[in-house]
């Protein structure tokens, strides 16, 4: 049983079809980066693992326990947000509201964990910091924390290195691998950069309102590189 | 030594350094002023105390503290989701809701074009007096409904402001043109657009009362939920939080909180009674709860001071509560900016 089985899922919005007739395995412990140009459909994709757009056509199946709110997501962040006046705890916290159903509070259960996700990315040394005073590449791994306590499965990040430098993104990169790795968390990435996320990648997949191509990132570059060749 | 000099020279190093003292001399500066009235402040409150005598002070009292308190709760979401000018907008959607409601009392069955059947007429004019015997009702509703369809044209912060731009001028179109076409309303649209310390009526000290025990109630209980939807709707949302619900939420109560409150600030003043307060506790906290909290705090010293100070210099109130409001911010941006 995989974590996400998406069969011929069809979204439209408008009449026009965003994603066509799209199958997807997102198994345990995968590493899966989504690749295409604008408008290619990789968001709506994204949107619907989340279970935020129900499919028009098709189905979306949770499996190994996985449910739609026991998954880590990593938004991209808004200018407002760099700003917000939250603490780091407060913040990380926030990631565990999905699983307090009928409870007001996080109790002392949810704060262990917040407080373990903050190791697990070595940040607890920021746990009494404010987030706005956080550099970019901080910030992200508070938000990477946040997303770890809503779930130890699968985590969907949607261009985490957008607005890092190269060190942060290089950091950010070693991290998600080390979650892949060590705590076997399956990973989706919608990225731009392909140099870095397809450098620990375990499947690639390129989206052009369908599934244009999805294979290893070896195999991926050997097509590009026959495309280049052939041209 | 000469490279203290140069440092000094450079503009930008002075400016650095002098940025955190000048805004400590002029805290201590403040102080100083504050020691040397407080002697004087004794007599003031007494004679604020003299005014606690009438009824409608005391009303005025209690029923716009706790909207100053309601106000600066829901500002502190509306400010963070760049969402400020709603207020706004609301009020001034009030203001021609209100307008209208006092017009229509001018509406009699024979005023109405003969060409309706008498039936018409005279249902229509019925319902027009039954609008004009409620005007703050009615107000409520269409103000109610105008946060509801300004939330359904775009969730929360994208491509909301122009939609509020234009309802808000609009509404004020309206009621402008209404207010001037229709005879004998001149005081009462004075009122609703700067407020009176005399409009709180008993109805209305009640209904703010209900209205801000719930929206504590809303904040207490759903504390950890609100900040979720708030820092980051698109998270909230995947955790499985119904963030369309807490939109829903929020406008609905700034909106009742917007009718409720233009009684006494007016609907040109209201707006600034939920963003300042908000703006200010963020120049100093930097934790969500602190930034709840010291805005609620502030929002309530400022409304009793501003109360006071349009009592005893016999300054129109809601007036006299903002500039209250825009001093605090001042104090709070020197402090941040003594902190450095």
């Amino acid at each position: 049983m995989a974590l996400i089985t998406i069969s011929h899922v069809t979204m439209a919005f408008d009449g026009v079809a965003a994603i066509q007739d799209v199958d997807l395995i997102v198994d345990k412990g995968d590493y899966l980066v989504v690749l295409g140009e604008n408008g290619s459909g990789k968001s709506t994709l994204m949107r619907t693992m989340l279970g935020l757009l129900k499919p028009q056509q098709g189905r979306v199946i949770y499996g190994e326990g996985l449910t739609r709110r026991s998954i880590g997501y990593l938004p991209q962040q808004s200018q407002a947000q760099r700003a917000f006046p939250a603490g780091v705890e407060e913040v990380v916290l926030s990631g565990c509201t999905g699983r307090l159903g009928l409870k007001p509070f996080p109790g002392r259960r949810e704060r262990e964990l917040a407080r373990e996700k903050l190791r697990m990315l070595d940040i607890e040394h920021l746990a009494k910091k404010s987030y706005r005073t956080l550099s970019g590449g901080q910030q992200q791994r508070v938000l990477l924390a946040r997303a770890l306590a809503a779930t130890d499965a699968l985590m969907i990040l949607d261009e985490p290195i957008t607005g890092l430098d190269p060190d942060a993104s290089a950091e950010l990169y070693g991290l998600l691998k080390k979650l892949n790795s060590d705590y076997g968390v399956a990973i989706v990435m919608v990225s731009h950069d392909l140099g870095g996320a397809l450098k620990d990648a375990k499947r690639v997949l390129v989206m052009d309102r369908g599934v244009d191509f999805l294979g290893t990132p070896e195999e991926y570059l050997a097509e590009v590189k026959g495309i280049g060749r052939g041209a | 030594m000469a490279g203290v000099l140069e440092k000094l020279l450079s503009g930008r190093e002075l400016r650095g350094h002098a940025r955190p003292l000048m805004c400590r001399l002029a805290l201590a500066v403040l102080a100083l002023a504050v020691v040397l009235l407080v002697p004087r402040m004794a007599g003031a409150l007494r004679a604020f105390g003299e005014y606690m005598q009438y009824a409608f002070m005391r009303r005025a009292l209690l029923g716009g503290s706790v909207i100053a308190l309601c106000a600066a709760l829901l500002g502190v979401i509306l400010v963070l989701k760049r969402f400020s000018m709603i207020g706004d907008g609301l009020s001034h959607v009030g203001f021609g809701a209100l307008t209208v409601a006092y017009a229509l009392a001018a509406v009699t069955a024979e005023s109405l074009p003969a060409v309706l059947p008498e039936g018409l007429r005279s249902g229509i004019a019925r319902l027009c007096a039954a609008i004009a015997a409620a005007p703050l009702p009615f107000t409520m509703v269409i103000v109610v409904l105008c946060a509801v369809l300004l939330l359904s044209h775009g969730s929360g912060v994208r491509g909301g402001d122009s939609s509020i731009a234009i309802l808000s001028t609009g509404a004020l179109a309206v009621g402008v043109i209404v207010s001037s076409t229709v005879k004998g309303l001149n005081i009462d649209v004075t009122n609703a657009m700067f407020g009176s310390i005399l409009a709180m009526g008993e109805a209305d000290v009640s209904l703010s009362v209900a209205l801000s025990l719930f929206v504590l109630l809303v904040f207490i209980l759903f504390y950890p939920r609100i900040f979720a939807v708030t820092f980051d709707e698109a998270f909230a949302q995947a955790t499985g939080i119904n963030t369309r619900a807490y939109n829903l939420m929020i406008s609905v109560l700034t909106a009742v909180n917007v009718v409720v409150g233009m009684r006494i600030m007016g609907t040109m003043l209201i707006s600034s009674l939920i963003i300042l307060p908000a703006v200010t506790a963020m120049h100093v906290f930097s934790r969500f709860r602190a930034v709840v909290i010291a805005s609620a705090v502030l929002s309530l010293t400022c409304f009793v001071l501003g109360l006071m100070l349009s009592c005893l210099c016999s300054l129109p109130t809601g007036a006299g509560i903002v500039v209250v409001d825009l001093c605090a911010d001042a104090l709070f941006m020197l402090i941040a900016g003594a902190k450095g």
